[in-house]
């Protein structure tokens, strides 16, 4: 077996079902973790629920680990996956936008779909304002196009930038999401 | 009548560390599948492209971001747009499932729906700013790029995240 089934690359033709079925698939689990709820997601930011960071993380450490292992079976052609693109400076203004985005609307782009879906009007406003400030982002961005394109470093990874083995990065990340898990928890149960 | 049956009916919500890691599957299944992962703001990206190609071709064609999106097939065949739609579909199958289907304005007691419906609105409009400098959102950067180890991702998951948690005491009227 050798994987990915259908080039990154395909017609849309080509992975239309796989939009359609991933994109199920993710929103279910999304609904079934609560995190269509904007109250649910933001009670992170303030210490009384981190289902954000325990999805997130176990999410995160569970595909990491996915592809690690096949890639080192053989099963999975590593190189053959889209790595997103590094823009130091650019990415670190992104978050910084980014995150007061998301404790202002309490939604990211993804659950705010979630929440629109299952009738949350404050959803459907959240997606309102992602659409508007892309048209109006899209339409300044020609005025910063340097600084759009600043420090850029390609597909850069992690094992990369710190000179370490993929195995030894993938085992630091597993240990970062344990003990990230055991402080959620300790919090959570000191909150009020 | 039915909303409040609706409401005693609702079932409480999965365990985080397994939803989680179902999640993880369903992202994993797309880089063994079509060799990429999820994501969510390029669909509005897209879409906007193509509303403002559709008005103003020469100022899409001039925007870096939107100059992407109008390149073969075209903004309206975006992966992630389809995929989004899969995601509302998905969600709605689950919460109709589990009785959580309500038509609401989810908010904070203390808080007017109107500024609720505004936080949201702005909110959204920060987050579209964010995730254009960042080539991505939650799904496509944090969660994709960060199982893949981008340098980027993981900036961008540190920064966010910790943006939100400096920022919240400011906003604890609208939460709480």
């Amino acid at each position: 077996m050798s994987a990915p089934l259908v080039a990154e690359s395909a017609s849309l033709a080509q992975t239309l079902p796989a939009a359609l079925v991933i994109g199920i698939a993710f929103g279910f689990a999304l609904e079934r973790a609560g995190l269509g709820s904007a109250r649910k997601l933001v009670g992170q930011f303030y210490g009384r629920d981190f289902a954000v960071l325990k999805v997130m993380f176990s999410a995160l450490v569970v595909a990491m680990l996915g592809v690690f292992w096949l890639g080192r079976f053989g099963w999975l052609d590593v190189d053959a996956l889209y790595v997103p693109q590094t823009f130091v400076v650019p990415q670190a203004l992104g978050g910084l936008m980014f995150g007061a985005g998301l404790v202002t609307a309490g939604l990211c782009p993804g659950t705010a779909c979630v929440s629109a879906a299952t009738g949350r009007i404050d959803g459907v406003f959240v997606l309102l304002g992602l659409l508007g400030g892309m048209v109006g982002v899209g339409l300044l961005l020609v005025h910063f196009r340097a600084f759009y394109e600043s420090t850029a470093r390609g597909a850069w990874t992690l094992p990369e930038w710190l000179g370490l083995a993929q195995g030894t990065v993938v085992a630091a990340v597993v240990v970062l999401a344990l003990v990230a898990f055991a402080v959620s928890e300790w919090f959570e149960r000191r909150a009020p | 009548m039915s909303t409040d049956r609706a409401a005693r009916a609702a079932r409480a919500y999965s365990d985080p560390y397994l939803a989680g890691a179902a999640l993880g599957v369903v992202l994993l299944a797309a880089f063994v599948w079509i060799g990429r992962g999820l994501g969510a703001s390029g669909a509005f990206a897209s879409t906007a492209a193509g509303a403002v190609a559709a008005i103003a071709p020469a100022q899409a064609a001039a925007s870096p971001l939107f100059a992407h999106y109008l390149t073969a097939p075209g903004p309206w065949f975006e992966w992630l747009s389809v995929e989004l739609l899969g995601v509302m579909v998905g969600a709605w199958c689950s919460a109709a499932l589990a009785g959580r289907v309500r038509l609401t304005v989810e908010r904070a007691t203390d808080l007017t729906p109107v500024s609720r419906l505004a936080l949201a609105f702005g909110g959204g409009v920060l987050m579209a700013a964010g995730a254009v400098f960042a080539r991505g959102c939650t799904s496509g950067q944090a969660l994709t790029g960060g199982a893949l180890l981008s340098v980027g991702s993981w900036l961008f998951l540190g920064v966010t995240f910790a943006t939100a948690f400096a920022l919240a005491p400011l906003l604890r009227r609208a939460w709480t």
